[in-house]
C-alpha cells in the first residue's frame, strides 16, 4: 500500500515550491515523504455494529464514502456518528470495552484484518477532533512536525521545513504564524489551533481525513474560514465530517448521511444517504425530512 | 411566559415585599463573622507549632554553624570538628535512593495509569497503598536483612541506607506520579495515536513532557520526605566520624543520624555537641526547605497550560 505512492504534482505543492526557494529545493529533488501526493482513497463499510461493552451504540451501517468528495455524518446527539467516526481509523477500539463488528475497507483492503495494524491504519486516515488540541508542551512548527517525530520519519531539517510549510500553507495558516513558529501552539486563538490540528494532521500525508464537529468549539469567522479549508482540501482527500449543523452540512459537503435512533438506549444506524442537495431538498424517508427541516425534537 | 407575569405581579402589589420581608439579616451576618473568626483562628493555630519549631531551631542550630562545621569532617576530634561527612552521606544516600525510586516509581506510575486494567491494577494500587504506610525502621531492617544475606552480619553500607530508603520513596513516588499522569487530557493521547502513533512513543513524547513540571515536584517532594529519615539509617549506614564518599565500602554518617549521635552520647565538651546537632537539624531543615522551593520554581517554570 505505501509502496503505491506516485508522485502527483499537486497544485498546492507547485505554489508552494514558487513561493519559497528553500522548500522547492526539498520538495522537487527528492521525494518529501514517502507518501508525497498518494490519491484519496474509498471506504466501504459493511454491517458494522460497535459496541461499548455491552451497549450496543451503532447498528449495521453500510455505505460507501468515496474519494475527494465531502461526506457529512448528521444526525441528533447520541446517534451514533462520532462513535461510527471513529470506528473508521480504529480509534473506537482504544475506549476500554468498546467492540466493533462487521467490515471496514479502505480501497478494498480489509481495516480490521487480524494482520493489519491499527497504527498503519491511523497513519493512512487521519483525524481531527471537535475540541482544538494541539500539544501543549511543543511550538507551533513542532505540533506540525509532531507526526513526523512521533513516528521517526527519517528525514533532514529542510525536508521538514518544507512540509511544515506546506501544511500550514495547506490549512490557510502560514501567513498568520510563519514569524512566530517557534512559540506554542496553544497561544493561537481556537480557529487557528483548529486549523493548526489540520495542519498536523494533512503533515503526515494521509489519504483520508476525518473530521469529528471541526467547528463547535469556533466562532462564526473561524468556522468559515475551516469550511473553505475543507473545500480545497477534498481535492486531495476523502473527508468524512461529523456536524450538529445543518447550515455547515449543506454548505460543506457533496454527500450526506443521515443517523437516528428509534429511542434513548436503542443503537444508532443509518437513515438514509445520498447528494446533500437531494437529502435537504427531496429526501426518500420522512424522518430524514423531519430532521432536515427542524421538525425534530 | 410565567414568569414574566408572576414579575409583574409581584411588581403590582407592592404591600408585601420580598425584597423587604427578612430585615437586613442580622442573624446571618453575625453568624458569617464567627465562622469567619473560627476558621481564621483554626488556622492562626496551625500555624504557631510550624513557626516555633522554625524559630526554636534556628536559634538554637545558629550557634553551631561556623565554617568548620561545613568543611571538617570529625575524625579523631574531641568535642571539635565539622559535619561535612554527615552532609556529604546525606546528599549520597539520598542521591542514590533517588536514582533507585525515581524510574522505578515513575515506571511503576505509568503502567498503572496507561497500561493496567482490571484486577491487577487495583491489586498493585493497594499494595502502593500498604507500601506507604511502612514504619521507616521496617525498611530499615528489610535492607540489612537483605544485604545480610550476601556480606554476613553486621555489615553497614551507605548504598544499604539507600536501599531501605527507596523502600520508603518507591510508593511515595508511584502516587504522586500517577496523580499527575491522570491529569493529562486523554485527548492529547487520542491526537497523538490519530497521527499513527504508537503507544510507547505517545508516552515518552506527548504524556510525560506534558506531566514534566509536575513530575519533577513530586520527585522533590519525596526527596523531602526521606531526607530526614533516621532509624532505617540508624541499622544500615551506621555511625562513623569520618568522611567517607563511596556508597559500597564501609560506613556512612549522615545528617539525622548524626544529630541523634551528638545528643545521645555528647562527650566531654556538652554544649558544643548539643549545638552541632541542632545545627545538623537546622541543616536539615534547609535542605528541605530548598527542595522544596525548587520544587515550585521549576513546577512554575515548566508547567503546561492544560485545558
Amino acid at each position: 500500500m505505501l509502496g503505491s505512492a506516485t508522485k502527483r504534482a499537486v497544485p498546492e505543492e507547485k505554489r508552494a515550491e514558487m513561493t519559497d526557494s528553500r522548500a522547492a529545493g526539498a520538495t522537487s529533488t527528492e521525494p518529501v515523504t514517502k507518501a508525497a501526493g498518494r490519491p484519496a482513497k474509498t471506504i466501504e463499510t459493511r454491517g458494522v455494529n460497535l459496541f461499548y461493552g455491552d451497549f450496543h451504540a451503532v447498528e449495521e451501517v453500510t455505505m460507501t464514502i468515496e474519494p475527494n468528495k465531502v461526506t457529512a455524518l448528521i444526525g441528533s446527539s447520541g446517534c451514533g456518528k462520532t462513535t461510527f467516526l471513529r470506528s473508521l481509523n480504529r480509534m473506537h477500539e482504544l475506549t476500554p470495552g468498546a467492540r466493533v463488528e462487521g467490515v471496514v475497507t479502505l480501497d478494498g483492503e480489509d481495516v480490521y484484518d487480524s494482520r493489519v495494524d491499527p497504527v498503519a491504519v491511523r497513519r493512512l486516515i487521519g483525524m481531527v477532533f471537535q475540541q482544538p488540541n494541539p500539544f501543549p508542551t511543543m511550538s507551533i512548527y513542532d505540533n506540525v512536525a509532531a507526526g513526523l517525530n512521533l513516528n521517526s520519519t527519517k528525514i533532514s531539517k529542510a525536508q521538514k521545513d518544507g512540509v511544515v510549510e506546506r501544511s500550514l500553507r495547506g490549512a490557510h495558516l502560514w501567513e498568520e504564524v510563519k514569524d512566530r513558529l517557534d512559540k506554542p501552539g496553544g497561544g493561537l486563538s481556537g480557529g487557528q489551533q483548529q486549523r493548526l490540528c489540520i495542519a498536523r494532521a494533512i503533515a503526515v500525508e494521509p489519504e483520508v481525513l476525518l473530521m469529528d464537529e471541526p467547528c463547535s468549539a469556533l466562532d462564526p469567522v473561524a468556522t468559515l474560514a475551516v469550511e473553505d479549508l475543507i473545500g480545497e482540501l477534498k481535492s486531495r482527500y476523502t473527508i468524512v465530517i461529523v456536524t450538529h449543523n445543518m447550515q455547515q452540512a449543506a454548505r460543506a459537503s457533496d454527500v450526506t448521511a443521515f443517523f437516528n435512533l428509534d429511542e434513548t438506549g436503542k443503537p444508532g444506524h443509518l437513515v438514509e444517504m445520498g447528494p446533500t442537495e437531494a437529502i435537504f431538498t427531496n429526501p426518500n424517508e420522512k424522518e430524514t425530512e423531519d430532521y432536515v427541516s427542524g421538525r425534530f425534537g | 411566559m410565567e414568569s414574566s407575569v408572576q414579575n409583574q405581579s409581584a411588581f403590582g402589589t407592592s404591600s408585601s415585599s420580598r425584597l423587604l420581608a427578612s430585615g437586613l439579616g442580622w442573624r446571618r451576618r453575625g453568624v458569617n463573622t464567627m465562622m469567619t473568626v473560627l476558621i481564621a483562628g483554626a488556622f492562626v493555630l496551625a500555624m504557631i507549632p510550624l513557626f516555633s519549631l522554625v524559630f526554636e531551631v534556628a536559634k538554637r542550630g545558629i550557634p553551631g554553624l561556623s565554617l568548620e562545621f561545613f568543611t571538617e569532617d570529625a575524625r579523631g576530634v574531641v568535642g571539635g570538628g565539622g559535619a561535612s561527612h554527615a552532609i556529604m552521606g546525606t546528599l549520597i544516600i539520598t542521591g542514590v535512593a533517588s536514582v533507585i525510586s525515581v524510574p522505578i516509581g515513575i515506571m511503576a506510575a505509568i503502567y498503572l495509569n496507561e497500561y493496567g486494567t482490571g484486577r491487577l491494577r487495583r491489586a498493585l494500587t493497594f499494595f502502593v497503598d500498604v507500601m506507604t504506610g511502612i514504619p521507616s525502621i521496617v525498611a530499615g531492617l528489610f535492607a540489612y536483612a537483605l544485604f545480610e544475606i550476601f556480606f554476613g552480619p553486621g555489615i553497614r553500607l551507605g548504598v544499604m541506607g539507600s536501599v531501605a530508603l527507596s523502600l520508603l520513596m518507591i510508593p511515595i513516588v508511584i502516587r504522586s506520579a500517577e496523580e499527575v499522569l491522570k491529569v493529562v487530557p486523554n485527548h492529547l493521547r487520542e491526537a497523538s495515536y490519530a497521527l499513527g502513533t504508537p503507544k510507547w512513543k505517545t508516552i515518552t513524547k506527548v504524556v510525560l513532557p506534558t506531566a514534566f513540571a509536575g513530575l519533577v515536584t513530586g520527585v522533590m517532594i519525596a526527596i523531602a520526605r526521606i531526607v530526614g529519615e533516621t532509624a532505617p539509617l540508624l541499622v544500615t549506614t551506621g555511625v562513623v566520624d569520618s568522611m567517607n564518599t563511596d556508597p559500597f565500602n564501609g560506613r556512612m554518617q549522615n545528617l539525622a543520624v548524626y544529630a541523634y549521635n551528638e545528643y545521645r552520647s555528647p562527650g566531654v565538651m556538652k554544649q558544643a555537641a548539643y549545638d552541632k546537632a541542632w545545627a545538623a537539624a537546622l541543616t536539615l531543615i534547609a535542605i528541605v526547605m530548598i527542595l522544596n522551593v525548587a520544587a515550585r520554581l521549576v513546577y512554575r517554570r515548566y508547567k503546561t497550560e492544560i485545558r
